[in-house]
């Protein structure tokens, strides 16, 4: 047989392939063109960080311009600012997230049912607001001549605080934010995943003499681990991208307090929608999906060499 | 199995009472703030801050806001078409795509997973997203702007693919010796029995698009269209966003107007349905998350 030849028949069998399941084709085909216009039609426009565009000439009949897009933003100050703002706090959340959520869901599992749902109703409401509503919550209580925290330091014979003026209190102001919000979710995450261990486990260790505490030490969190690991692995694969609700409402994009609170997504925003500076904002879009891209693959092998099952892929 | 742990013999240690309960407080507390701030007068406020009982207790903000309704009402308007729509469609695109990724005697089934799955991976950020959605599909204030880039979550459409998995493949096979067509098959049998799953992924695209205000601020200049809790942050930055409440032409006071109270009773207004949804909400997504975190 020829080359042609076999390559017809190939082509011949795919199509054959294709009309007997044409119909599956066609009820995937409104998802799939969805997905093709949001998701993949933009990987073509990657090629804007290396273009000087101007609106007039439009993406394609722009001038090329190499990597100086990537020139100007990493000789700025704010690639190292906004890398290190966006890593360091986002880890910050992962770590201290993961272990007051984890506990959280340890202490609901050995509270009673009825408790349970109580504390389970209140801890997860946050979650269902919008950052936009949780940004009037912290402006409540931040606000510098009515907020809350200023009333009690008063009253407590300190002196007010400029809380939107000064940089150094944010990283410890959004960590909580962001246990505020979050915590209850996750805690029920792993409360799910504690009730659905077996009961057995427990019976026969409290048989074996095993204190409540021996026995989450050694049953539940072992058990949960699996758990753990892959919420923390997601995490870590989004470590480059930001909550952008988060770092945009609560500081209320306070210029002064950029040193602190910008992250790489607060940045592209400005860049592109405040600024214009479309070079900027490009080649740190690219930045950002790139190294995305390779933390998410990098976490995977890890996970994957550490333990097989919990590997995303 | 939901007896194991939860209600253990002896009761709930003290300890662990008294944490979540501090918990608690320390979540409802700022709640309770802004209740109260948009029930106080403004005069109070300035006098002695923002307190947890109001010294008088007036609803000027609420009448305030209400007195005038019409960009108020049309975001609300603007957000639940958004929200139905969009999670109506999204779902309809999730499902359909997802079962076709569980159907192994198709050939592209893995292919198509793929291509999904991709999505989780690279994505080309936002820049040149926005591009094509202002420069190529010119979508910039439309209604579509607000719901089409969330039509297909790759997430949603893998948890939704699990589930699917989880069902007998055999019923697949006698409904097509009936003479059932793959469509028949899809919207008779499969959406059916997938209803668990498309009620929990359903609350979390309803939630996402209900808290939206992201596209908002990305796509949307026209007035008319602009969502309820990008209306909220235009209000929070700028207060003279709420003086258009009045009617348009006539001079408007700004030290009349209840700022302070206004702000927080409209972020009341704003999440007010969603208090009201929550239980239900909160019903369906825990056993949604039971259902997840057991199976992974």
């Amino acid at each position: 047989m020829s080359k042609g030849v076999r390559y017809r028949s190939a082509l011949k069998r795919e199509y054959k392939h294709l009309v007997s399941g044409r119909s599956l084709l066609l009820i995937s085909l409104p998802a799939i063109i969805v997905v093709f216009i949001f998701y993949y039609l933009p990987l073509f426009g990657v090629v804007i960080a290396f273009k000087d565009i101007n609106y007039a000439d439009g993406i394609w009949g722009s001038a090329w311009s190499g990597l100086n897009n990537f020139k100007f933003f990493f000789n700025s100050q704010d690639a190292w600012r906004i890398t290190r703002n966006t890593l360091l706090l986002n880890g910050v959340f992962i770590v201290v997230g993961t272990f007051c959520s984890v506990i959280v869901g340890l202490m609901m599992a050995e509270a009673s049912r009825r408790l349970v749902k109580l504390f389970q109703t209140i801890l997860f409401f946050p979650y269902f607001l919008s950052w936009v509503v949780v940004g009037f919550v912290t402006y409540i209580l931040l606000n510098p001549t009515y907020g809350v925290m200023n009333k009690a330091f008063e009253l407590f014979g300190g002196s007010a605080v400029d809380w939107y003026g000064n940089p150094s209190y944010w990283p410890l102001i959004l960590t909580l934010t962001y246990l505020w919000k979050n915590v209850g979710y996750t805690a029920i995450i792993f409360f799910t995943g504690l009730i659905a261990i077996d009961a057995s486990y427990y019976e026969a260790a409290s048989i074996d003499g095993a204190s409540r505490f021996q026995q989450i030490r050694t049953i539940s969190i072992p058990l949960i681990a699996p758990l753990i690991t892959m919420l923390v692995m997601l995490n870590i694969g989004r470590i480059f991208y930001s909550d952008f609700g988060m770092f945009y409402f609560i500081p209320r994009d306070a210029g002064m307090l950029y040193e602190t609170t910008d992250v790489m997504d607060t940045y592209v925003y400005r860049s592109l929608r405040v600024v214009g500076d479309l070079g900027m904002a490009s080649a740190a879009s690219l930045y950002q999906a790139v190294v995305g891209l390779v933390l998410v693959l990098t976490t995977n092998l890890l996970v994957r060499k550490y333990s097989k099952d919990n590997a995303l892929f | 199995m939901q007896a194991t742990n939860a209600g253990r013999p002896g009761g709930t240690p003290i300890a662990i009472v008294l944490t979540l309960s501090l918990l608690s407080i320390l979540i409802i507390f700022p709640l309770l703030y802004v209740v109260s701030v948009s029930l106080s007068y403004d005069a109070d406020i300035s006098k002695h801050g923002y307190q947890l009982i109001p010294e008088r207790v007036t609803l000027t903000a609420y009448s305030y806001l209400l007195q005038n309704p019409k960009l108020l009402l049309q975001s609300y308007f603007i957000t639940i078409v958004v929200t139905a729509l969009g999670t109506a469609l999204s779902l309809l695109l999730t499902s359909s795509i997802a079962y076709v990724m569980t159907r192994k005697d198709y050939r592209y089934s893995q292919a198509t997973t793929f291509f999904v799955f991709f999505t989780l991976l690279f994505n080309a950020g936002l820049v040149p997203s926005y591009m094509i959605m202002t420069n190529v599909l010119h979508l910039q204030d439309t209604i579509g702007a607000l719901i089409l880039p969330y039509g297909v979550s790759a997430w949603f459409a893998m948890l939704m693919k699990g589930f699917m998995q989880g069902l007998p493949f055999e019923i697949i096979e006698s409904a097509k010796i009936d003479g059932a067509t793959e469509f028949g098959i899809f919207v008779r049998m499969i959406l059916p029995l997938s209803k668990p799953a498309l009620a929990t992924i359903g609350l979390f695209y309803a939630l996402a698009f209900w808290n939206d205000w992201w596209l908002a601020m990305l796509y949307i200049q026209n007035e008319k269209l602009i969502p309820l809790q990008f209306f909220l942050n235009r209000i929070m930055t700028n207060i003279e966003f709420l003086t258009k409440n009045v009617q348009a032409g006539i001079s408007v006071d700004l030290s009349a107007i209840p700022t302070e109270s206004s702000r927080m009773a409209i972020a009341i207004l704003a999440a007010g349905p969603m208090l009201f949804a929550f239980p239900f909400f909160q019903k369906y997504l825990v056993k949604g998350l039971t259902v997840g975190a057991v199976k992974g």
